[in-house]
């Protein structure tokens, strides 16, 4: 089985960390993933609320590809696995699939619409986050197997933020995730209790209600650091921006420095895996963790 | 007309009834009898006011004898409510009373209808179908069958005690069987009782006693029913019980051997105080226990697991009581009744996450609470929490597993107030400040409100809210090292944070987990939530579909001890009506089969919910016991030989009643 990698538009910019080091963990492991052609955007939450018929056509352009690209499998089973490492995309995906699969005059809107550009849907795609498919597909067990350096002594804060998990409880309990603790746990890290893990990071509220996003944002901040975190990882292109890129000027209105490293987990994985630090866009980090160093130098 | 079993001249009297207003409102009654009169087999056709009434039933009664009816068709009201009444009136006149049918042209027609015209065509084919079915009604006799009058008493909580107790005071024989080492049930580890603030041992424990001296009650702890067959006033029980490793009848409940065990200190979970103390392998489960027998436990008593150990305790037994080697035995018991009383267990608070049980040593579930504050409880009545520390700010969450789409959506009933009576408590013990978190206050039942007035008057906080989440995330300096309970006040409009050092579950009350298997045991339905299903939920709350098996307590719903107590009662009264009478009356509505159509091919078999069908390996022929069979023609219906057929139910009157519905363009 193949993958079909579903980038969206946060990994080919300001999420470009998050796609190298998913990219690089995934050709470590051996998972074979390869990128959805001439796809495009998901349409975000903002465009569902605009005009939602339109807004699910759009997505679920995306989902007819990727069943071409892959086709059915021998059995006829669905083989179509998209990847979407964006939680927005992630969610947008899963909500169009669901949407199409339960009303049938919108299904046959979208299928028509499709017809036109020449695709057709089935409802065969299946949507997964790689926190999904490292978890249950994989297994930590043989990642274990691939692990070369123990990160041994790094407190780590898991953050799995709103669309990951929420509404919908398809791998990871909806008020208390645990996937990404375990996998932390699994790469020699330490998992910290951190009881705001599923708590608002702001979203867009950091662009459009500056002050309340803010606020959202310095709790998640000030209370990892104050349970002894070494660095937060996320799950979303969007919550890393906004944990990541506002930390100065929180520490300017609140006169507390925070400097609190924002990792991806898969970069986080990639590290455990022994993958150079440039390969997972670590440099590109605004916040560093100051140790990786010295952290090879244990092993 | 299809068939050629009538049985002689069939001479119908119709009688439809206008209920005052109930049908006379909507159905034209003067039509329906003038249409139903010009009928074949229709010799007089009647419509009176009250046809339930005395003058309405003696009309019926002089008609038969007049124009010498043998087929009587009254249209009134639904069969549950008069088909007796109207049975015995034809019996009185002298005929069969399965000669007569009733039609339901009220909760059936009337009461559903709002068009005239609809509603009496509607009457009238109802009717029509009636006068084609009576042509094949037979006279029928019901069955008589003895009754055993010992009694299955299941569950030694405050319901099986009570129901014991009556049924022993009235002379029966009664079993009672109950699951752990002691009776007492829930309401043993309860500290105070609502609204009255009882101590619940002193009102449980004389109970107890008399159940353990009572020469008519037979316990049974530390025993589970496993087997249950027979019909009503006939069924046998095979009681499987535990052993405790202890000779019962030797044994003085000295509790030499528990100071003797080679354990110093308690190790294993206490069952009693719900995990706040640890017991020894041999332990006995609270200072009142009944019997007063101590237990060994298998699962961790040295010598049971691993053969070999000091065996202490058997040197300090100077009346040699202690035996290793007994094993599980199974009695046979027979009776003729049984109530089962098997209550319910609490919400499993681990299920909802983010209130932090399991989590954070200072929540609390309400059980605990209730040892907590017990002066035999593990503290000896100090309110002090996991960490040692008394708590000076308390956080009492209602509603914990009840009224909740995610987990049991049904009001547990008991919290609300068991919740006030543990906050009147650990105020009174403790000296802490105590809030209340509820969505809806109910306090129903005699002095519950008021109590929750005086328990408000003390100084309780209640703060309107279900409540968000329990978490030690300290946003601000005072909420450092506290539990912090978020929570919309409902009716401020704010949502606020209030900090606490421990937190109880108000946590509700749900089926056991394994009420399923009791269930099937005893053939009782339930419904969706698991609780056991009565019978009608107005007027038969005790009964169930089982003929001779009665519920009580918990089990059937949530409810406080005196509901249950009550319910207890009922259902022992229920038992003894039964037995008093000597013999029960059979509804004749069961199946036969015909000998010569049966092919053996053993289909109706499993089919059959009351195991009612066997089969005769000599013919080859299956066979009913139609004191088993409850007519649900399921048997009817499968047999693929066409070989059953039912009483009340011939396939010649389904087919003639189907037929008469469709007739109208005829009339």
């Amino acid at each position: 089985m193949k993958y079909i990698y579903y980038p969206g538009c946060s990994l080919k910019s300001t999420g470009r960390p998050y796609e190298e080091s998913l990219l690089a963990v995934f050709k470590e492991l051996q998972i074979p993933m390869e990128e959805l052609h001439d796809w495009n955007c998901c349409g975000a939450t903002s465009y569902m609320s605009v005009d939602e018929l339109k807004a699910f056509g759009l997505a679920a352009r995306n989902l007819a590809l990727a069943e071409s690209q892959n086709g059915i499998n021998g059995n006829g089973d669905p083989d179509v696995h998209i990847v979407a490492p964006c939680s927005a995309c992630y969610l947008v995906l899963i909500k169009t699939e669901r949407y199409l699969k339960e009303y049938k005059n919108e299904r046959k809107a979208v299928i028509k619409g499709l017809k036109i550009i020449g695709l057709d849907y089935n409802g065969k795609a299946v949507i997964r986050h790689p926190v999904d498919v490292l978890f249950n597909d994989i297994g930590l067990e043989s990642i274990a197997k691939h692990i070369k350096k123990p990160l041994k002594g790094i407190k780590v804060a898991s953050y799995y933020g709103c669309q990951m998990i929420r509404p919908f409880e398809l791998f990871d309990p909806v008020h208390y995730p645990v996937t990404l603790d375990l996998l932390v746990d699994k790469l020699g890290a330490t998992p910290l209790d951190w009881p705001l893990k599923t708590r608002c990071c702001g979203g867009s509220l950091t662009g459009t209600l500056h002050e309340a996003g803010m606020r959202l944002n310095y709790r998640l901040l000030s209370e990892a650091k104050k349970r002894g975190a070494d660095m937060i990882i996320t799950t979303c292109p969007l919550c890393q921006f906004n944990l990541e890129c506002y930390q100065d000027r929180i520490s300017s209105y609140t006169g507390k420095k925070i400097e609190m490293p924002i990792l991806y987990f898969t970069q986080l994985v990639g590290l455990a895996l022994g993958i150079p630090e440039k390969k997972l866009g670590i440099h590109r980090s605004f916040i560093r963790f100051p140790n990786f160093q010295a952290l090879e130098m244990e092993v | 007309m299809t068939s050629t079993k009538q049985n002689g001249e069939v001479r119908i009297g119709y009688f439809v009834c206008h209920c005052g207003h109930n049908i006379g409102a909507t159905i034209d009654v003067l039509k329906v009898a003038d249409v139903i009169k010009n009928l074949p087999g229709v010799v007089i056709s009647r419509e009176y006011k009250y046809m339930c009434s005395d003058p309405g039933q003696e009309m019926i009664q002089e008609d038969i004898k007049e124009h010498n009816l043998n087929r009587i068709v009254v249209a009134a009201c639904s069969p549950l409510l008069h088909e007796n009444t109207f049975r015995r009136a034809t019996e009185k006149a002298g005929i069969n009373q399965y000669y007569f049918h009733m039609v339901n042209i009220r909760e059936n027609a009337s009461w559903v209808h709002v068009d005239k015209a609809e509603a009496t065509r509607k009457a009238i084919d109802l009717s029509r179908a009636a006068i084609q079915r009576v042509f094949f009604h037979q006279a029928l006799e019901k069955k008589q069958v003895s009754i055993n009058p010992n009694v299955l008493v299941v569950g030694g909580g405050i319901s099986g005690i009570h129901a014991a107790l009556t049924l022993a005071k009235a002379g029966k024989k009664v079993y009672l069987v109950e699951r752990d080492p002691t009776i007492g049930g829930l309401m043993a580890k309860f500290d105070k009782t609502f609204p009255t603030l009882d101590c619940a041992a002193c009102i449980l424990t004389p109970k107890m006693t008399e159940v353990k001296n009572h020469p008519n009650i037979e316990l049974m702890t530390y025993s589970e029913v496993e087997k249950v067959s027979g019909f009503v006033g006939q069924y046998k029980a095979t009681i499987k019980r535990k052993p405790r490793y202890i000779k019962e009848d030797v044994c003085v409940g000295c509790l030499d051997c528990i100071d003797a065990c080679i354990y110093k200190d308690g190790k294993y979970y206490d069952e009693f105080n719900v995990g706040l103390s640890k017991r020894k392998p041999v332990y006995i489960p609270f200072p009142q226990a009944t019997p007063q027998l101590v237990v060994f436990d298998p699962e961790a008593c040295v010598r049971l697991k691993r053969g070999k150990c000091k065996e202490t305790c058997v040197e300090k037994c100077d009346r040699d009581a202690i035996d290793f080697d007994q094993k599980e035995k199974f009695e046979e018991i027979e009776i003729g009744s049984v109530i089962v009383a098997t209550g319910f267990q609490i919400f499993d608070a681990k299920k909802i996450p983010y209130y932090g049980y399991g989590k954070y040593q200072n929540v609390y579930n309400a059980l605990e609470i209730e040892r907590l504050v017990n002066s035999s409880g593990p503290t000896g009545g100090q309110v002090v929490m996991r960490n040692g520390e008394v708590p000076k700010k308390i956080g009492i969450i209602h509603c914990v597993g009840s009224r909740d789409e995610k987990t049991n959506i049904w009001c547990s009933r008991v919290c609300c107030t068991y919740s006030v009576k543990l906050a009147h408590l650990l105020k009174e013990l403790s000296g802490a400040d105590v809030y209340n978190f509820y969505i809806d206050m109910r306090t129903p039942g005699k002095g519950q409100e008021e109590f929750y007035n005086q328990v408000m008057r003390e100084g309780v906080h209640f703060i309107r809210g279900r409540v968000a989440e329990v978490t030690d995330w300290a946003a601000e300096k005072e909420e450092q090292g506290k539990l912090i309970i978020r929570v919309e006040d409902t009716l401020i409009g704010v949502v606020r944070r209030i900090p606490v050092d421990m937190v109880v579950l108000g946590v509700g009350v749900e089926p056991h987990s394994d009420a399923d298997k009791i269930r099937r045991l005893f053939n009782i339905s339930c419904s969706t939530e698991g609780f056991y299903l009565e019978k009608h939920p107005k007027l038969a709350p005790f009964d169930t579909a089982s003929d001779g098996v009665y519920i009580a307590g918990g089990c059937q719903g949530p409810k406080d001890i005196t509901d249950s107590v009550a319910q207890a009662g009922a259902a022992a009264a229920e038992a003894l009506a039964l037995i008093d009478k000597g013999f029960i009356e059979m509804e004749p509505n069961t199946a036969f089969i015909s000998e010569e159509n049966c092919s053996g091919c053993k289909s109706c078999i499993p089919l059959c919910p009351y195991t009612a069908i066997s089969f005769d390996e000599e013919v080859f022929k299956a066979k009913i016991n139609e004191v088993l069979c409850k007519g649900c023609g399921t048997c009817v219906a499968a047999c693929p030989s066409a070989a059953i057929d039912q009483n009340l139910f011939t396939n010649d009157q389904i087919y003639n009643e189907i037929d008469g519905l469709f007739k109208y363009e005829t009339v």
